[in-house]
């Protein structure tokens, strides 16, 4: 058989391979996509369903909308609050968690291993709406043990400075562990060498920490900071469940106002242009990220 | 792969088959429990949903052959689901429909327009039903729902802490009022106050508004009202409750329990609904039970100008129904007046149709009573489809100026270009139909 | 002892870990047993005084989660019988067949992996209505169908495959589907389990999509169940609990059972930073 027929053979079969895949996913994906953006240049909403007719163009005046609409800077500020506090925090217990699991003397690593990504695989409205007991300023565990802390008990749902924090506090138990697995096979991608030579020149376990295994993980650091960024600013299921956007609308995320205007008062044409704005917006944190990251780590 | 992982993956795929299999047979049996006759399908929300179902084997029985599946769908999910369904082409036949929504789905040609149903009924017309309730349901002109039961807000209060405070009844109009609710501040104390209006309820300010003669939206619906004078002068009343002190700026979520603080008098008149009535009677302690009575709102002027919300729920029957007679078959079944009343009794939800009123379980009790008088004057909100929405908004603005985080001049300045927002498209779609003479 | 220390206080740190990891979980379970408005009182119970069944009774009696559960079974098989036969094919061209546009049409596929799926959100909606199919299981599976994650993970571990076991196929005259259904599958089989743990999670847990999808109670799947059971039943803190033990449980046997398999694939995802 020449090669030239196995090349058309191939070429012919990858159509048939590729087939299903692409034409779902341009259906389903692509062609959603792209009504999306020019959706967002009309005020389709709850008239045009029953009146198609009445559909107007609107160039950028929906964009204009949404930069001045205080609601949106609202809800931005509310899901940029999540990702500059949960982010950090939610990447620093996933480290911590894989030095402590990762640690040569530990014992039973398997199973804490499993234990702490349990939290993971849990359906998110389920834990959400567990949280929200757990959170009760009265019946709650949580306060229950600040309680025994001698701590003051906190109106988690109910006080608009507090929301955030519980979110965030849900948000960091649900993921840890996923980061941990990814920081975990980070750590273990460190060659002894390296400790066993700064360890010779005379540095304890703190200098070591800070000169070899943080350099060492920059990579990691920044795939698990855009990675968890990403899913931090689509945050939907823990506001929805929980408070409702409430207290005082302060949990309200940019997604939760898009499911608003677009599913619940059917402005689906202000709810695209929402969703375009958040897209650029997650586009530019990401490119800012790695940007940071990266030059932080060049020598 | 190692024989264990191999044993491992069948066993996993057979778990799997047999719970598919498992699945498809329950959805087989679901779908095979349907005999032959006419099936009716009706949503309703909340309790109602979960009471209306004891009603329906009587009607089943007065129309063999036709059997109803009611479905009880939450009120926080409801408005979504209706229109989900209205657009998914999976509406019911017939749906209880809070009234304030009438107008969205009449918008949407999602329901269908009843009078032709009316002409040929010899049961129900417009004047079996209070006539603002019935009002809120016919949209330019044309009756587009049946109510079902009706709501309203009232003042619920401590009679005796008003008589300790030197009053016989609650007046009427808004200056005495006031004086009242001051003295009965005076009679509770400090740290306690003397109506609860809780920051997070847009009906208090609106029904203000209402009684001081705005109509909240002008220009036939198309632009807010908020900052003109009639309006302005029922807000500057509910902010005064307020800063006075009559009232703690909180919302309802803030009160653990509502009923608790009534009975201890934190404080002692209350702007709620009919539902109430049971529950005031379930949950206060029985020593209180002749403590407290309601009343109908005092008025800028006295009574009549005392008007309320014509609130409640309508029965609505879907453009898209395949079954329209035997569906309007139950919406008259269930506006009948002994089918109103034998709701009444299981839901604690008042009856829409006049000649309920008569029965002397209604008119015994002089505080249900309270609410037949407060009927005969209540006024539809803005029959607008974006009602809900700007309500919703509008919840969140008072809010602001009850905690005093931007002035009430600001919060009505922002509030109406908001709102004038969102009714752009009604404005526009309006001017177009003015130009096309389609509008009077 | 002096060089037990570290030991038993590193140990102790992963126990206390351990146990405020759990803890939420636990107290599910817990509470799901107990009876009604236990859960509610001061100080917050730990566990049952009198365990009991009757919440779990109720889900399914008066509450009818035997049909929810069986629609989230429906859907979940559904996306991840289709994502895996689609994507298997498409990760496999991809990686191993030789044709015109291959690199250039991956590229696209990877770069759209950056648009977040609420952009398109609306006009699915609008679509799946035109097709007739909101309020449907097909509605709800539709997004899930293919997805170019799974193409991506399934491409990269079929890069191994040697070429010349595939040339030698090919030699011997058989078609190129013959060569991926008797050659390639089965070495793909490591990737396949892990992108269908994967998927049935992800597919088990979805919520956003299925919430607009979806409007009639008898189609819910249990997460958009949850959720409207909790804006009646709030109050009702071990019937919430029990539902939630209910949705919960599936995936994490899902998951202890499939755990290599699933951390693997956690891992090459990541691996290459």
């Amino acid at each position: 058989m020449s090669a030239l027929t196995t090349e058309r053979r191939q070429q012919r079969a990858a159509w048939g391979f590729l087939a299903p895949a692409l034409i779902l996913i341009a259906v389903f994906f692509f062609v959603p996509v792209i009504a999306g953006l020019v959706m967002s240049f009309t005020d389709y909403d709850v008239y045009a369903i029953g009146a198609p007719d009445t559909i107007r163009f609107m160039g950028l005046r929906n964009y204009q909308q949404v930069l001045a609409d205080p609601e949106f800077w609202h809800a931005l500020r509310n899901t940029l609050y999540f990702v500059v506090v949960g982010g950090p925090l939610s990447v620093l217990a996933s480290l911590s968690a894989a030095l402590l699991v990762n640690a040569k003397i530990a014992r039973w690593k398997g199973l804490f291993r499993t234990i702490y990504f349990t939290p993971v695989v849990t359906t998110m409205v389920a834990v959400a709406i567990v949280f929200r007991y757990l959170l009760h300023p009265r019946y709650g565990l949580v306060n229950e043990g600040l309680t025994l802390l001698h701590l003051k008990p906190i109106d988690w749902l109910g006080d608009p400075h507090w929301s955030m924090p519980a979110i965030v506090l849900l948000a960091v138990w649900k993921n840890f562990g996923y980061n941990m697995l990814i920081f975990i096979a980070g750590l273990q991608g460190i060659p002894e060498e390296l400790y066993e030579a700064a360890e010779l020149d005379g540095a304890g376990a703190g200098a070591r920490f800070v000169h070899v295994t943080l350099p060492a993980l920059a990579p990691t650091f920044l795939f698990v900071g855009v990675m968890t960024m990403i899913g931090q600013f689509q945050i939907f299921a823990e506001p929805y469940v929980m408070t409702q956007g409430g207290p005082l609308r302060s949990t309200v995320s940019v997604v939760m106002l898009m499911y608003e205007q677009g599913f619940r008062w059917w402005r689906m044409g202000y709810a695209s242009a929402i969703a375009f704005v958040l897209f650029v917006i997650m586009l530019i944190a990401t490119l800012i990220q790695m940007r940071l990251q990266g030059e932080g780590r060049r020598p | 792969m190692t024989l264990r992982a191999t044993a491992r993956a069948r066993v996993r795929a057979t778990v799997a088959f047999a719970v598919a299999a498992l699945a498809v047979a329950a959805l087989a049996a679901g779908c095979a429990a349907r005999g032959g006759g006419t099936t009716l399908r009706f949503w309703a929300m909340g309790r109602e949903g979960e009471v209306v179902q004891q009603l329906m084997p009587a009607f089943e029985r007065e129309h063999p052959g036709v059997h109803v599946i009611v479905q009880q769908i939450p009120w926080t999910a409801a408005h979504e689901k209706l229109i989900t369904a209205y657009v998914g082409r999976s509406t019911p036949d017939v749906s209880q429909l809070g009234n304030t929504w009438v107008p969205e789905f009449t918008a949407l040609h999602a329901i269908e327009p009843l009078r032709p149903w009316l002409a040929s009924s010899t049961t129900l017309d417009s004047t079996k039903f209070f006539h603002g309730i019935w009002d809120t349901n016919v949209i330019d002109g044309a009756p587009m729902g049946v109510p079902w039961y009706v709501d309203t807000r009232l003042l619920f209060y401590r009679r005796d802490v008003l008589r300790a405070a030197g009053y016989d009844s609650m007046p009427q109009s808004w200056a005495e009022w006031k004086q009242a609710l001051r003295a009965m501040k005076r009679v509770v104390g400090p740290g306690k106050f003397a109506i609860f209006l809780p920051t997070n309820e847009w009906n208090p300010p609106i029904i203000f508004g209402l009684q001081a003669g705005s109509p909240i939206l002008k220009d036939d619906g198309t632009r807010a009202a908020f900052r003109d004078s009639a309006f302005r002068a029922g807000f500057d009343f509910y902010m005064s409750l307020f800063r006075e002190n009559l009232a703690p700026s909180v919302s309802g979520n803030e009160i653990a329990n509502v009923y608790q603080e009534f009975a201890r008098r934190y404080f002692n008149a209350y702007i709620t609904g009919p539902w109430q009535l049971g529950e005031f009677r379930n949950r206060l302690p029985d020593s209180l039970q002749g403590a407290w009575a309601t009343s109908p709102l005092p008025g800028p002027t006295g009574a009549a100008s005392g008007v309320s919300l014509a609130g409640g729920s309508s029965l609505v029957l879907f453009r898209a129904s395949r079954a329209k007679p035997e569906a309007w078959a139950l919406i008259e079944y269930l506006a009948r007046p002994d089918v109103q009343l034998e709701f009444w009794r299981l839901s604690g939800d008042l009856p829409g149709r006049l000649e309920a009123w008569r029965d002397t379980a209604l008119t015994h009790d002089p505080n249900t009573r309270a609410f037949g008088v407060q009927l005969e004057r209540v006024v539809p909100t803005p029959k607008v489809p974006e009602w809900e929405e700007i309500a919703n908004r509008l919840q969140d603005y008072v809010e602001r100026a009850v905690r005093g985080t931007a002035t009430p001049d600001v919060v009505l300045a922002q509030l109406s270009v908001e709102v004038d927002r969102l009714l752009e498209k009604r404005r526009w779609l309006h001017g177009r139909a003015l130009a096309a003479g389609s509008v009077r | 002892m002096k060089r037990a220390l570290p030991a038993i206080a590193l140990h102790a740190l992963l126990v206390v870990g351990a146990l405020l990891t759990l803890a939420p979980l636990l107290w599910m379970v817990s509470a799901s047993f107990m009876p009604t408005g236990q859960a509610n009182t001061f100080p917050p119970p730990l566990l049952p005084s009198r365990p009991t069944l009757e919440h779990y009774f109720d889900l399914f009696t008066r509450l009818n989660l035997a049909r929810t559960f069986a629609n989230s079974v429906v859907v979940t098989l559904g996306i991840t019988l289709s994502s895996l036969v689609v994507n298997s094919m498409a990760g496999y061209a991809f990686a191993k067949l030789r044709f015109r546009g291959r690199d250039a049409i991956f590229r696209v596929l990877v770069a759209a992996m950056v648009i977040p799926a609420q952009v398109g959100m609306m006009p699915l909606f609008l679509m799946v209505k035109g097709l007739g199919l909101v309020n449907t299981p097909w509605g709800v599976m539709i997004p899930g169908l293919a997805g170019v994650f799974g193409i991506f993970m399934i491409r990269q571990f079929a890069l191994s495959i040697p070429d010349e076991l595939l040339d030698a196929a090919r030699i011997d005259g058989a078609s190129e589907f013959r060569i991926y259904w008797t050659v390639v599958l089965p070495v793909l089989r490591p990737i396949l389990v892990t992108m269908a743990t994967f998927s049935v999670l992800s597919a088990w847990n979805d919520f956003m999509w299925p919430l607009i999808v979806l409007s009639d109670d008898r189609r819910y799947t249990l997460p958009v169940a949850l959720a409207s059971l909790v804006g009646e039943h709030v109050q009702d803190t071990e019937l919430m609990m029990a539902g939630s033990v209910l949705t919960v449980l599936p995936v994490l046997i899902v998951f202890l059972v499939m755990q290599r398999s699933y951390v693997r694939g956690v891992l090459m995802g990541s691996v290459k930073g």
